[in-house]
């Protein structure tokens, strides 16, 4: 099915993924603003995190279209779809635990991606001062020269957000930010993300429904693969549907 | 300029490693070693290349190769099919029914020389050719396979499949190739005789040059940002990939280059031993390869050297006293080492240096004796052993 070009940053139309027959997203459609901090919510097995997957390039679609900016992203690669300025992270911290923090954030700097680029590549000026003004944001201004592998869960999924951010990525897809810390970096994690996503798009996959009332313009609730409702915050909590999907049963 | 020197010479440690290894080979085993043992020893060092470039491929970039005979016998072929065309000019070879053509080719009924001999006539060609052709070859086998997220162990047995076809292809066509006897009876190198003590001296020192500036430039190259890049597709290729990284590209420039450090060595062997054949392209090779960079530890550009020299010196002292345990031996090596030592004989140093420099660190507290046990124990733990190798 052709799809029209919109005026959203992202514009996902149709998409259905199956897995051996069983459809873990089913025909969904998706709009995302710029500007926008979108949170998708819904049980387990909703298909949130595949959909994140499909978006990304990590799993093939089987059907619909996903385009950013109009452009389509099914069947790019996922390094293109990065270069296209689209960031993933993902559920459980996937940082350089050999490389210290600095280095983790210098590899993820947009420079020098090609084989030739890389050996040619130089930490100039502009870098370094990219990579602090980054650790900073990300609360790590004073733990640059430490290995990834000695920061705690909580640092380490902010080391993952700010590799993210080296990128200045026009979207960003963060899989569950704040699962497993305590409530003093769940609150700096809400500031962070309000503060980041002036100049970005950002979707959230997110069960902590305290945080995600604090930071959500919008919020879809998925379930069995399709959007269940959209709104705010308290038009959800409000909605039968999914109180009747949360509690039911 | 520091900054060039630091990273070419890898600081205090890299400074110290080459010192070592440049008075081993350029003054130690020259001056203790007759000529035939020499000999030997650049024989063995032109092995050290293929090593080097698996500490690359399988140390750096994760990805374990069995057939890096492959392109050890590509370089060696190329050196030789044109040392062969010099000795195999019409008055030499005037008693054959073809003249001008190489005797193996003769013995096979064949009158003219086959087409792609032809630029093996030019040394620029063949010297050319000893590095291009097995980099493309590893080139269209690296896109095949890595573009396609081809890893692990279909990647070890898919190259341990293509070292059997070629070294039976080459097997199999005598006439082309030599055969199961290879090239032999090799003389002169643009009028060299390539036979003599004096150019045996000659090619051990070029062998070691060439082979300490791979090690130099191979530094270079891993200082950079290439280093970080290899390491961090170590620990999350995933990561790699969503940061807007072509991975596949990584992996191809590692094997290209692997494969390019094997012809080089290829060449060299051919230079000073004489001849090349399919038994060193083959899968007990290539397996023999690994075990050369395993034992000297699979991260280690210095380890490379070492672990083919123990190796290989192990292997002619025992074969030559217990012909038929030598076999098991090395298996048996082979096993000890994956098992007990995964870093090889560089993981060992490295644990020793570290005990030596924390005890060292340790020592202004022991004064008062009683806490000496503590310290002990405190240093040991201190940051660097607590990293611990992956």
């Amino acid at each position: 099915m052709m799809s029209s070009n919109t005026n959203f940053l992202l514009s996902i139309e149709d998409l259905t993924v199956s897995f051996d027959g069983f459809k873990a997203v089913d025909g969904l459609n998706l709009y995302v603003g710029k500007n926008e901090l979108r949170v998708i919510i819904g049980p387990n097995g909703a298909g949130k995190t595949t959909v994140l997957d499909m978006v990304c390039g990590k799993t093939r679609p089987t059907g619909g279209s996903i385009k950013f900016r109009n452009r389509e992203l099914v069947g790019m690669a996922e390094h293109q779809i990065v270069r296209a300025g689209v960031g993933r992270k993902f559920q459980t911290p996937s940082i350089y635990e050999n490389l210290t923090v600095f280095e983790n954030l210098e590899v993820s700097f947009p420079r020098g991606r090609s084989v030739m680029g890389c050996l040619a590549f130089e930490s100039t000026p502009d870098v370094v001062e990219r990579i602090h003004k980054v650790a900073e944001d990300i609360f790590l201004k004073e733990h640059l020269d430490i290995e990834g592998a000695f920061l705690s869960h909580g640092q380490k999924q902010w080391l993952e957000i700010g590799m993210l951010l080296m990128q200045e990525p026009e979207l960003l897809m963060l899989d569950e930010p704040v699962a497993g810390m305590s409530a003093a970096e769940r609150e700096q994690t809400a500031e962070l993300l309000k503060r980041v996503c002036k100049d970005r798009c950002i979707i959230i996959i997110e069960h902590d429904m305290e945080f995600v009332s604090r930071i959500a313009h919008q919020v879809t609730v998925l379930h069995l693969g399709k959007i269940l409702c959209e709104g705010t915050m308290s038009e959800i909590q409000n909605n039968p549907k999914v109180i009747e999907v949360y509690l039911g049963h | 300029m520091n900054k060039v020197y630091t990273r070419i010479f890898a600081g205090r440690v890299g400074t110290l490693n080459l010192a070592v290894v440049a008075v081993l080979l350029f003054a130690l085993l020259p001056a203790t070693l007759d000529i035939f043992r020499l000999n030997l020893v650049g024989k063995y060092l032109t092995f050290g290349f293929v090593s080097l470039g698996l500490v690359w491929l399988w140390g750096k970039g994760g990805v374990l190769s069995l057939g890096q005979g492959v392109f050890f016998g590509l370089g060696g072929y190329c050196m030789a099919m044109f040392l062969k065309l010099e000795a195999s000019d019409p008055i030499t070879t005037k008693i054959q029914s073809t003249p001008g053509i190489p005797d193996f080719m003769d013995w096979n009924q064949m009158t003219a020389l086959p087409a792609f001999w032809i630029p093996f006539k030019s040394l620029p060609f063949s010297l050319i050719a000893v590095v291009v052709l097995p980099t493309l070859v590893a080139f269209i086998l690296g896109v095949a396979m890595f573009k396609r997220r081809v890893g692990g162990v279909y990647f070890g047995v898919i190259t341990q499949a293509i070292a059997l076809i070629l070294s039976l292809g080459i097997d199999g066509n005598q006439g082309y190739t030599g055969g199961r006897n290879g090239i032999t009876d090799l003389k002169f190198l643009h009028g060299w005789d390539i036979r003599t003590q004096h150019a045996q001296y000659v090619l051990y020192f070029i062998t070691c040059s060439l082979l300490l500036l791979m090690i130099l430039a191979s530094q270079w190259l891993l200082s950079g940002k290439m280093g970080k890049m290899l390491l961090a597709m170590r620990d999350r290729e995933d990561r790699v990939r969503f940061s807007g990284y072509d991975v596949s590209a990584f992996k191809i420039f590692t094997f290209c280059l692997a494969a390019a450090l094997s012809g080089i060595g290829g060449a060299l062997f051919v230079l000073q031993v004489g001849f090349i054949s399919p038994s060193l392209v083959g899968i007990v090779p290539s397996i023999e390869m690994v075990i050369f960079a395993a034992v000297g530890g699979k991260t280690s550009l210095y380890g490379a050297i070492y672990g083919t020299l123990i190796v290989n010196s192990g292997k002619s002292l025992f074969s030559e006293s217990f012909p038929q345990l030598w076999l098991f031996l090395m298996g048996g090596l082979f096993i000890a080492v994956v098992v007990l030592f995964p870093n090889g004989i560089a993981g060992i140093c490295d644990t020793i240096r570290k005990k030596i420099s924390n005890r060292k660190k340790t020592a202004p507290s022991s004064v008062a004796g009683k806490d000496k046990r503590e310290s002990v124990m405190l240093g040991e733990l201190s940051a660097p052993a607590l990293k611990g190798e992956k």
